[in-house]
């Protein structure tokens, strides 16, 4: 088949079959975009967000806030925990649109540069380095001195 | 008073360079370039292992708003032939493994991509598949090179004969499962065409092997792909070679007409970026009653997939280990319907040496002798089947001071000895090696007027500390601190070198950076009288092979030590200890180095007691894959773990002295804790992983 012609490599792909069924209730069926703000270590972000983005995946790829990584998608690795209002959370599994008033902390909420770590981070600059493992970590802490 | 500036970067723990980035989130990995109008692709899989796909229908995907483009074999762009048919993506209605692309999306959102590719219907002529291993397979072949480099078979002296009349010998098959690399950063791509070309952010532990594969597959000039790998989150082997999702994301990008990403998911990372191969191996030993090795024998069965395969090296270290004069290795594979096996650390040695190592422990306890005592006794003069010797080597070395730190002497041989309430305590020892492989290189090191030198050379940092250590190395050979030593790794662009993988970077890398950072200083010496001319200066260098590697046998060596506790009631196995003592040559960075050997100890306890990928031969695919079902060791499976070396001076591998030690740590702990297992309960576990079942009656 000539690459060229075939209605899949047009930017504005159509059904071949204007009968189908499927396709026509498809179009309909438009996706579900919301207007959401979220509060990422102390500054508001406005933006629109299709329904199913999970909190990871605003944050990475809608904020540009690469920080907090994508390990398993599963919250099985625990590379997307971040802090929501105080507590841990696994990024992946919550959905952006859930979650408008929170406060989120992210690794980068932490330091502002090399100079000013958090204890912890300064603790894995050594070679285990791992924002991952730091984020979790202090997560940790700070949800346990909290609820002291 | 004028004083020598003396610089001693190379030995010293100087904190990771990279480390900052990492730790604050800043350093951005190959997924996370923020690209202009950027469109997400998502791949459809073949839900068969074998047949071909008779129709796709993507009608239905092509509706759904926010689909740019619906790929598969009928529409895709045509590639140039590629040498590995694994990445030879929608050219040809073929299928050849449960998890292969069949169709792909391409779209605005990763949410309608990913939908989409749901939407699309694909129906299949299924043919029977063949994907179980056996030893006992009629159809098992012999590769004409293993691992594309070694003999598939050696043979020296009468095995047979020489069994036969052993006073003491062992007989057993130990069987190691598939197992999945799992780096902790999916792979991803970017592709980005241009006027000028191709630009790939691509998460790869060598940018040129990939941007050679793309640009040949893709038919430009290599120069107008440009691939960048500034930092990688692990490959462990996995990174290596190509594999199908970059071209699917080059292919997407030049339909779409506009920028692609693509990150695998960790369940599509079990099917399409390779895993170890099991392994079926059966070792005979034959010792005379001192324990001395008349013969040794290790026979390999191993899969391969049909459309690409690394043959597992698995007896090679068997080969050079200990002194025997009747021994035979072999290695035969299986070709089947299964997604394609790749490298994984210490492809061939780690798994080979479970197997070797365990059954040394057996013919210890046969012959009534301390296993260390039984590894002393065999230690051979030369390298046994080379007859070359060895430019150092470590091991006895190793296990004594490893004896030493573990109270080995204090140890009662007898099993179930140590109890405490219903814990079974027992230890355990095995030995660990990895040769000094070292590639071709090219490194350019400049300076300019104000004596900041800049070292550029493309090599790979997946998490190692190559950022540093190859910072160090230029230290030292430029004679400046490493503070007025800026390097630039892990681009396409900059000087050739080979990818990170077969713990060869450091040495091969510092060799090229050695040799640019002479020649530098030739030139400034020689030419300017020693004072930088005003546009700088630059010189290159190039490692290519070193000529001592014809004369000797090199490898690094090292000791395991594992202390366990088995629940008597559940079979639960814990490793409260583990000590590693290795023989490395000079180790360039004790921080970084510490890291890399306890990753790789903590890597093989993985091995020991979890890892293990599960193929359903109804539908010929992993299983249980992701990390709930495919269980990596974590922080509460891991006890104390001490690393150490001893000083070993080589002045035959490298200028540096430095031997690789990103797989030694994994080799042989695995062995280690099979060992110390037997040890506390009498139970000899051959067959991987350590899991409770096989422990309970």
């Amino acid at each position: 088949m000539d690459l060229e012609s075939h209605p899949a490599n047009g930017l504005r792909p159509s059904c071949a079959q204007a009968s189908c069924k499927e396709c026509a209730s498809l179009r309909q069926d438009a996706r579900k975009y919301l207007e959401i703000t979220l509060r990422v270590n102390g500054a508001t972000h406005r933006l629109s967000v299709d329904t199913r983005t999970t909190l990871l995946d605003a944050l990475r790829e809608r904020l540009g806030l690469t920080d907090s990584k994508k390990g398993c998608d599963h919250g099985q690795c625990g590379a997307c925990t971040i802090l929501l209002d105080g507590r841990r959370v696994t990024s992946c599994l919550a959905l952006a649109v859930a979650h408008q008033d929170a406060q989120i902390v992210t690794i980068e909420g932490l330091a502002v540069d090399g100079d000013h770590l958090h204890p912890l981070q300064q603790a894995f600059k050594l070679p285990l380095a791992r924002s991952t493992l730091v984020r979790t970590l202090l997560d940790l802490t700070t949800e346990e001195e909290e609820h002291r | 008073m004028k004083t020598q500036r003396i610089t001693r970067a190379t030995g010293a723990p100087l904190n990771r360079i990279d480390g900052v980035q990492k730790v604050t989130g800043a350093a951005n990995y190959a997924y996370e370039y923020p690209v202009e109008g950027v469109a997400y692709v998502f791949p459809v899989q073949s839900t068969i292992a074998k047949g071909r796909v008779v129709s796709i229908d993507a009608c239905a995907a092509q509706a759904l708003p926010g689909v740019i483009a619906v790929l598969w074999h009928e529409n895709a762009p045509r590639l140039a032939p590629v040498e590995d048919a694994e990445l030879a993506v929608f050219q040809s209605d073929a299928v050849a493994y449960h998890g292969q692309f069949v169709a792909a999306v391409v779209a605005e959102t990763s949410e309608t991509a990913r939908q989409a590719a749901n939407l699309v219907a694909v129906r299949y002529e299924e043919q029977p598949h063949d994907v179980e291993l056996r030893a006992d397979r009629g159809d098992l072949y012999t590769p004409e090179k293993l691992g594309g480099v070694y003999e598939a078979d050696t043979e020296s002296g009468d095995v047979e004969a020489a069994l036969t009349s052993a006073a003491v010998s062992v007989d057993h098959t130990y069987t190691t499962p598939a197992e999945h690399n799992n780096p902790l950063e999916p792979h991803a791509t970017i592709a980005i065409w241009s006027d000028e070309g191709l630009t790939l952010y691509d998460s790869n532990q060598g940018a040129h092997i990939i941007r050679d594969v793309v640009a040949a597959a893709f038919r430009l000039s290599p120069e107008r792909v440009r691939v960048i790998a500034r930092y990688v989150g692990g490959g462990f082997g996995s990174k290596s070679h190509p594999h199908p999702h970059t071209i699917l994301t080059v292919m997407a990008a030049q339909a779409a007409r506009r920028p692609v990403k693509f990150a695998l998911t960790r369940q599509q990372m079990f099917a399409l970026v390779g895993y170890r191969t099991p392994t079926i191996q059966r070792i005979r030993l034959g010792a005379n009653r001192n324990g001395q090795l008349t013969t040794i024998a290790h026979d390999v069965v191993a899969q391969i997939s049909n459309t690409r395969g690394f043959t597992e090296t698995t007896a090679i270290a068997t080969r050079m280990m200990y002194a025997a004069p009747n021994r035979r290795t072999t290695h035969r594979f299986a070709r089947l319907d299964v997604p394609a096996n790749t490298l994984m650390r210490a492809p061939g040695e780690c798994p080979g040496m479970f197997a070797l190592e365990s059954a040394m422990d057996e013919l210890a306890i046969a012959c009534g002798l301390d296993p260390i005592e039984l590894r002393i006794r065999n230690e051979p003069a030369v390298d046994p089947e080379s007859g070359r010797p060895f430019s150092s080597r470590g091991l006895i070395a190793c296990l004594r001071e490893g004896a030493q730190r573990f109270s080995w002497a204090q140890r009662d041989p007898q099993p179930r000895a140590r109890r405490d309430g219903p814990w079974l305590i027992g230890t355990g020892v095995a030995a660990s090696t990895y040769p000094v492989r070292q590639y071709p290189a090219t490194a350019l090191v400049q300076v300019d007027r104000a004596g900041r030198y800049q070292v550029r050379i493309d090599a790979t940092d997946i998490g190692t500390g190559a950022w540093t250590v190859l910072t160090q190395i230029a230290a030292d050979a430029l004679e400046v601190p490493p503070e007025r030593v800026q390097l630039e790794i892990g681009d396409s662009a900059l000087p050739r070198a080979f990818v990170a993988g077969a713990s060869s970077g450091t040495a091969s890398w510092g060799w090229a950076i050695f040799n640019a950072a002479s020649a530098l200083r030739t030139r400034l010496r020689e030419e300017y009288g020693g004072s930088v001319p005003a546009g700088g200066l630059s010189a290159s260098g190039a490692f290519d092979t070193n000529p001592e590697a014809q004369q000797f046998s090199m490898h690094a060596f090292g000791a395991q030590f594992a202390e366990v506790r088995v629940n008597v009631d559940t079979g639960e196995v814990g490793v409260p200890r583990l000590l590693g003592v290795f023989a490395a040559g000079r180790i360039i960075n004790p921080q970084t180095a510490s890291s890399q050997l306890l990753g790789g100890m903590t890597m093989g306890l993985s091995m020991a007691l979890h890892e293990a990928s599960v193929l359903d031969p109804r539908f010929g695919d992993y299983v249980n894959h992701d990390f709930a079902e495919y269980h990596i060791a974590t922080n509460a499976d891991v006890g104390a773990v001490d690393v150490t070396w001893i000083d070993e001076e080589d002045p035959h591998v490298n200028p540096m002295g430095a031997k690789g030690i990103g797989e030694l740590g994994i080799v042989g702990t695995a062995a280690a804790i099979a060992n110390a297992v037997y040890h506390a309960t009498g139970i000899r576990i051959r067959d991987l992983p350590i899991t409770l079942d096989k422990l309970l009656p």
